[in-house]
């Protein structure tokens, strides 16, 4: 069962699009609707049609890493960005912030984007890891 | 100061994290030094835990959870400290050399690494919760080193055996620890120890005695545990004797030791461990004679030692702790000394039985001089610690008032049997013509021997040198089990006494023995009653039946097919809803008005078109889409009524959802078409129809009630200010409650992770029928 033309040609499109926008989603989840639970689903969503679109082993090649690693890099990170807190002698997940300039705006960076990191790559690594174990090549 | 104390524990985990990293190269070298530089931040500590000085360190608190014990480096600690982290240098010298040329060697290395961390964590920690950690660490540890050579069958048993012995015993542990720490109102290990009065007039408190001692006689393989440790002798040689004869059975031990200020006074504390130590010993030598292989005898002996050292803290006389503290560091070193000499001669000859290995002394003269230091203080000969100790025994036993005559004689029996495996295992092996191996023996390369020697030649030293070396170390050790100072001097010789006579007759008989060994041991191999009564065979029995109880569940419970699961799970649901909605009368008519031109209603429209569909459509396809349908309408409720975030989520979940399964359906050789019989489709509309009721007449009760929107207005106010976002959806999520996303994320990636073995397997073996089915 061959792609049609049009999904194989809209597949990368899709996909630019969907890792984007989940990003923006991912970053902005803070102070409005989003964070790294929709935003690695938005991001699996992109995968999934580039899997489908491609194949299964170009969407693999895509991703470099296998997709379980995903899930291990995630947790990690939501694991490390707890220990932050203990930095200044707060408790474990005592969420750090500071004020970072960037040109010439005051920009808050947090360690919960580092915790919604590991959340959003989570995520994007179930969801792969499913997907492109179900698929056949 | 701060983390002084915790900085040779974090060592050890950071070089294991390193070594996994740097590679088979350099792992050996990684290990020798991070072992000798604990050693060292130990050895700093020294004199002053000699002068009695007690260190503590605060790390690992966590006042949030009322883990308050922190570090604590006494006299006891430090001689285990001292032990482990030397010992262990010496052993990873000897391993990288060992296991040469085994491509999997530097696994072994990094888990023996991440052991040295755990058993130091272990011995220093002053809190029953961390000391448990470290505790598990360890059975963990041992579990992956005796299934090292995973693929042979005997290592994976032995391997899941002891793991389920120890850590199950481990968890009795905890249950005990809770029980003295409610009862101390403290974790702090110290804090318990003074708090002696109110842990022990807890009405739970010989319940908790009880369950310290099964842990402590799991790890410690104390009869009837006692199984376990001889099998873990399917782990390689280094291993067994770091793990299963220096260091990790004695933690055991170090326990009993530690709580023994607690305990002491308390009739079945003592009557426990002497029988139990007693019956143990025994145990262990008998069991040493049945066998013929090289580090099974030597595991017996182990465990027949270990018996003794429960027996003596059983005793728990001063005199009683000294010897036992004198014999473990004893014990300690030759037979790890032993361990990894019959390493070598296995090496060097390719045999570990006893009754092929003659005559080697003069192919291995060094192994021969060192094997013969370590069997002389074995025996207990003079002027080696091992006579200094097995004198203390004698001399405790017949001082102390648990001088009944039936100990004496068993240790005596005790004794005397291990000085004839002690010459069985010198004189036999190197003396006399050699026999023929499979392999031409030589001594080995400098780094195998150099653990042996170096631990051999201190049972000398500190034999001779008794008052400078040793004194110290046993004093300030007694003084942290005792809980009182104590002036007890060691020496080598105490004049004719009875305690003499009764050491040389123990020679005597043990070289008798020794002389009538092939006798005794046809003999006892010749009794079946051993094997019909072992404990091992419970275990086995237990075991099985539970894996057929487990089996015969699982098979009731779960019969495979997903229909009868949906309809039990909808089924009970629904009859629960029900039942309290309506036989409670918990029932409500909300008074909502409903504005029926409001255009939002639409998506309600679209649940119910979708949900008609799916439950006409012909096709899995078209029910799937249909599903699918249902979805997107309830994301747009969402998205109407005020909850983007959830709005948001429904979307990609049900985008996603729709793909995996209309994909998988088109690529899985099921039937798609509906198979129900007529019966089983009104069942299922049933079913069905009610458990809708049942929702709508719950959600209905729900609007009813008030809203309660103090927690609302709680995150509202507090978002912003306490964690930077306005999102508080979000905030709560990665901030507010942090620890349970992070659970929930965990449970994600354990749910990727089995699903991506699952589906792999599966692929692996359905390969063939797969690609038939290929359209």
């Amino acid at each position: 069962m061959k792609p049609s033309l049009i999904l194989r040609t809209t597949s990368t499109p899709i996909l630019l699009l969907a890792a984007l926008y989940s990003l923006y989603i991912l970053l902005r989840g803070h102070n409005a609707p989003g964070g790294g639970f929709i935003g690695g689903l938005i991001a699996g969503v992109g995968i999934l049609f580039y899997a489908i679109g491609r194949g299964r082993d170009d969407a693999l090649r895509l991703l470099r890493l296998p997709p379980i690693a995903f899930c291990a890099i995630g947790v990690s990170c939501a694991l490390v960005s707890g220990l932050f807190g203990l930095l200044p002698g707060t408790d474990y997940l005592t969420h750090q912030w500071s004020e970072i300039d960037l040109l010439g705006f005051a920009f808050p960076l947090g360690t919960t984007l580092l915790f919604d990191l590991g959340v959003y790559l989570t995520v994007l690594g179930t969801v792969s890891t499913i997907f492109l174990n179900l698929v056949r090549r | 100061m701060h983390a002084s104390l915790a900085l040779p524990v974090l060592l050890s985990f950071f070089m294991g994290i390193a070594a996994v990293c740097c590679g088979r190269r350099w792992v050996s070298s990684l290990a020798v030094l991070t072992a000798t530089a604990t050693c060292v931040l130990y050895a700093q500590f020294v004199p002053q835990v000699l002068d009695g000085h007690v260190i503590t360190s605060p790390f690992w608190q966590i006042t949030a959870l009322d883990i308050v014990g922190g570090l604590r480096l006494d006299g006891l600690g430090a001689l285990f400290a001292v032990l482990i982290s030397a010992i262990g240098a010496l052993v990873f010298l000897y391993a990288g050399r060992y296991l040469h040329g085994d491509t999997r060697r530097h696994r072994l290395l990094v888990v023996l690494l991440f052991f040295m961390g755990s058993m130091l964590g272990a011995v220093t920690a002053d809190d029953v919760i961390i000391l448990f950690i470290f505790w598990e660490l360890t059975s963990l540890a041992s579990f992956f080193l005796i299934g090292y050579d995973h693929e042979i069958p005997e290592a994976r048993h032995a391997a899941l055996q002891s793991l389920l012995i120890t850590a199950g015993g481990g968890l009795a542990l905890l249950a005990g620890f809770i029980l003295i720490a409610d009862a101390a109102g403290t974790t702090s290990l110290s804090g318990i120890l003074g708090a002696r009065a109110a842990v022990l007039s807890h009405p739970q408190s010989m319940t908790a005695m009880g369950l310290i001692i099964l842990g402590c006689f799991t790890k410690s393989a104390q009869f009837p545990f006692h199984f376990w440790l001889p099998n873990a002798m399917a782990a390689p040689t280094p291993v067994s004797a770091y793990l299963h004869s220096a260091t990790m059975v004695k933690l055991g031990v170090y326990l009993l030791a530690r709580l023994s200020p607690l305990y002491s006074g308390t009739a079945a504390w003592h009557g426990t461990l002497v029988l139990f130590g007693a019956l143990t010993a025994f145990t262990g030598i008998l069991l040493a004679f049945r066998h013929t292989d090289l580090k099974r005898i030597l595991a017996y002996t182990t465990v027949s030692a270990l018996g003794l050292l429960t027996l003596l803290l059983g005793a728990g006389t001063e005199l009683a702790i000294i010897a036992a503290l004198a014999f473990l560091m004893v014990h300690a070193l030759y037979k790890a000394s032993l361990f990894l000499l019959a390493g070598i001669i296995d090496h060097a000859t390719g045999v570990r039985d006893i009754r092929q290995l003659r005559g080697l002394g003069r192919a291995m003269p060094l192994t021969a001089v060192f094997t013969a230091l370590a069997a002389l203080s074995m025996a207990g000969v003079p002027p080696l610690l091992g006579f200094v100790a097995k004198e203390l025994v004698y001399e405790s036993l017949l001082a102390g008032p648990h001088h009944a005559l039936a100990t004496i004689i068993l240790t005596f029996v005790v004794n005397a049997g291990t000085v004839a495996l002690a010459i069985l295992l010198s004189v036999r092996i190197f003396a006399g013509p050699r026999q023929p191996t499979p392999v031409l023996p030589h001594d080995p390369p400098w780094a195998m021997l150099t653990g042996p020697a170096v631990l051999a030649t201190i049972g000398l030293i500190a034999g001779v040198a008794l008052s400078a070396v040793t004194e110290p170390w046993i004093r300030t050790a007694a003084t942290a089990v005792l809980g009182y100072p104590t002036v007890h001097a060691l020496s080598m010789w105490h004049g004719l006494t009875p305690v003499l006579g009764l050491s040389a007759v123990t020679i005597a008989l043990g070289i008798l023995l020794y002389c009538a060994w092939t006798p005794v041991h046809r003999r006892l191999v010749a009794t079946t009653a051993i094997d019909r009564l072992a404990p091992e065979r419970a275990y086995d029995a237990i075991l099985a039946g539970m894996l057929s109880l487990a089996h015969g569940v699982t098979m009731f419970v779960q019969g495979g097919s997903l229909r009868t699961y949906l309809r039990t799970l909808f089924a009970v649901a629904t009859a629960a809803l029900l039942v309290t909605l309506l036989g409670r009368e918990a029932f409500l008519w909300p008074g909502i008005s409903v504005d029926p031109l409001d255009l939002r209603y639409l998506a309600f429209v679209g649940i119910i078109v979708g949900a008609l569909a799916a439950a006409r459509a012909r096709t899995a396809f078209v029910a799937v889409i249909a599903a699918g349908l249902t979805g997107f309408g309830a994301a747009l409720v969402f998205l109407f009524f005020g909850a983007p975030d959830v709005s948001f989520t429904q979307f990609s979940v049900e985008t996603l959802l729709v793909v995996i399964l209309a994909s998988t359906l088109a690529q899985v050789p099921i039937p798609t078409a509906d198979i129900r019989s007529r019966s089983q489709k009104r069942c299922d509309a049933v079913i069905g129809i009610a458990f809708g009721a049942a929702i709508t007449l719950t959600l209905l009760s729900l609007l009813a009630v008030p809203l309660d929107l103090r927690l609302t207005a709680w995150f509202g106010e507090n978002s912003l200010l306490a964690a930077r976002g306005r999102n508080v959806v979000n905030v709560i999520l990665v901030d507010f409650r942090a620890l349970d996303t992070l659970g929930e994320t965990t449970v994600l990636a354990i749910a990727a992770f089995a699903v991506h073995s699952l589906l792999r397997r599966a692929r692996r073996v359905r390969a063939l029928p797969a690609h038939s089915n290929r359209k």
